[in-house]
């Protein structure tokens, strides 16, 4: 039977601490619309995604009224548009994009994403043009999200696609710069890319996934910060079982949600992506989380143990309330949608070096990093290969998504405004990797054994 | 099919009157009622069954909503399914 502490405890998590669903997310399989005439594929692929997604955001908006939960992103995951646009006789990904970004204003989604290559051991057809076409579609359209796997376990990192990438991210900048540099803000480089993603920008509908999926993606960082707020000078050990429990109730709330969807959408569930993911919003910040376990400021020594307690706990907790788990689950350090990343960052605390350890950790990697607008595309590359590495070696996913800021120096600021936010630029170190990144070639898949 | 109620807000003459008045307009049967008033904060939790309610869930919760703001209080109505995933196993 349900008492008064409980209800009332749901309501202050949504109402107060910013509890909420962040994004219910469609994945539709875009694998037979592939024909040889690009037209034919635009509107087969128009067709399917608003058939599919057509009661998506309906669906969703029902559910948020019903259970009260906020919901606030609906969105869609297509197959990655490279493996469609393969089979292409003339190869046009732009045509793609446009009909993507039509689709997504048809159905009335927030984000559609997978406009995407995967290329951890090479280029395939349709590949290299997608990728040189991304700041273009980044530039041309407003609700499409990019990602390129540049490297796996299995796999190796593919050193020229790289290379590629520090100047492709570079360009989707300066194509952007009028609206401070929004391009690169929707793109994605992984390293060991979840199929099943459902969080922006880098969700695609990976080739082993069914024809129409539901996934969903859970947040809530403010409750989690403000249940040890509560808990006051308890050891690590006490810290770890709320932590446990507070995202056995966040990801409950997000199964029910994912089985409701599933259910009356009749498209089956696929996973729930246990994360906290932050918003610029105060009380909604990952790194208020870790000064509240007892750091001054996010980016002190202490940090990158504090954030392996605490992505861990999530996981622990989550697994047990969930059906099936899946995507990235784990905590998201994405600095210009944290007001306390944010702030650590322009008092000097918070720098990439200690970032870039933070994200051997936890779930994703650089995140939403503005850097200095005459960063070369060959440190890009560097940033992005260091990255790679670190998920490469420790079997996990990895991401840069960093943006560099036309025009801008350190200290200077971007705002993307909405979930994005915005943040100061922050400084890279400038020594020359380019001899390195012009190298080319493919870094071998690393050894599973002798774990040292 | 049961849904929660819950009022928070200043403590006034009405308020359970109100609440219940609109669900009796709809059909829709109260269970059980809980009520404390801390200082002069009063909260309220109510489980109704809507499962003869002759309006849509959301139209109800709505007008809940709105009767809540017209009294300046704070006013929630949810499926009694996200308490019971969130707080039994």
């Amino acid at each position: 039977m349900l008492n008064a502490h409980d209800i009332l405890e749901t309501i202050t998590m949504i109402q107060e601490e910013n509890l909420d669903v962040r994004t219910i997310t469609m994945g539709i399989s875009l694998l037979d619309c592939c024909d040889s005439d690009i037209d034919r594929v635009c509107q087969r692929i128009y067709d399917k995604i608003t058939t599919r997604a057509a009661r998506l955001v309906e669906v969703g908006e029902q559910i948020e009224k019903e259970y009260g939960i906020p919901i606030i992103n609906k969105r869609i995951s297509v197959t990655p548009i490279a493996m469609i646009l393969a089979a292409c006789e003339k190869k046009e990904p732009l045509k793609i994009a446009l009909t993507l970004e039509r689709a997504a204003c048809a159905v009335g989604v927030n984000f559609i994403g997978g406009y995407s290559a995967l290329v951890q051991k090479g280029f395939a057809a349709g590949d290299r043009e997608l990728i040189e076409s991304i700041p273009e579609a980044l530039a041309c359209t407003d609700h499409i999200c990019s990602s390129v796997n540049i490297g796996s376990t299995k796999a190796g990192i593919n050193m020229d696609a790289v290379a590629l990438m520090g100047k492709v991210v570079k360009r989707a900048a300066e194509l952007t710069a009028d609206r401070d540099c929004i391009g690169p803000a929707k793109l994605v480089v992984f390293c060991n890319a979840p199929e099943d993603n459902p969080f922006m920008a880098g969700a695609f509908h990976g080739p082993g996934e069914p024809d129409c999926v539901i996934n969903v993606g859970v947040s809530g960082p403010g409750v989690v910060r403000a249940a040890l707020a509560k808990a006051g000078d308890c050891d690590l050990t006490a810290v770890a079982d709320l932590i446990k429990r507070t995202a056995f109730k966040i990801t409950r709330m997000g199964q029910l949600v994912a089985s409701e969807a599933s259910r009356r959408l009749g498209v089956p569930f696929g996973i729930i992506d246990l994360s906290l993911a932050p918003t610029p919003a105060v009380g909604d910040s990952v790194a208020h989380i870790l000064e509240e376990m007892g750091l001054e400021c996010c980016g002190a020594h202490g940090t990158t143990a504090a954030l392996a307690l605490l992505n861990d706990a999530v996981k622990k907790g989550g697994v047990m309330a969930s059906s099936h788990v899946g995507g990235l689950s784990g905590a998201f350090i994405p600095v210009t949608e944290d007001a306390g990343m944010i702030a650590a960052a322009q008092c000097g605390c918070l720098r990439i070096e200690k970032l870039e350890a933070m994200t051997a950790v936890c779930s994703v990697g650089l995140d939403m990093i503005n850097i200095p607008g005459d960063t070369s595309p060959e440190i890009i590359s560097a940033i992005i290969a260091d990255e790679a590495a670190i998920g490469l070696i420790n079997s996990k996913s990895t991401a840069v998504r960093v943006i560099p800021a036309i025009g801008k120096q350190v200290g200077d600021e971007l705002s993307f405004g909405g979930l994005l936010g915005g943040g100061p630029v922050m400084p890279v170190n400038t020594a020359s990797p380019a001899r390195l990144i012009h190298r080319g070639g493919r870094i071998p898949a690393p050894l599973q054994s002798l774990k040292n | 099919m049961r849904a929660v109620i819950t009022v928070i807000g200043k403590d006034m003459v009405g308020i359970l009157a109100k609440v219940s008045a609109v669900c009796a307009d709809h059909g829709i049967n109260v269970l059980e009622v809980t009520q404390s008033i801390l200082q002069d904060m009063f909260a309220m939790i109510m489980m109704v069954d809507i499962e003869k309610s002759d309006v849509p869930f959301t139209a109800f919760a709505d007008e809940l909503t709105r009767l809540g703001e017209s009294m300046h209080l704070s006013v929630h109505t949810m499926h009694e399914d996200i308490f019971n995933s969130m707080h039994t196993i």
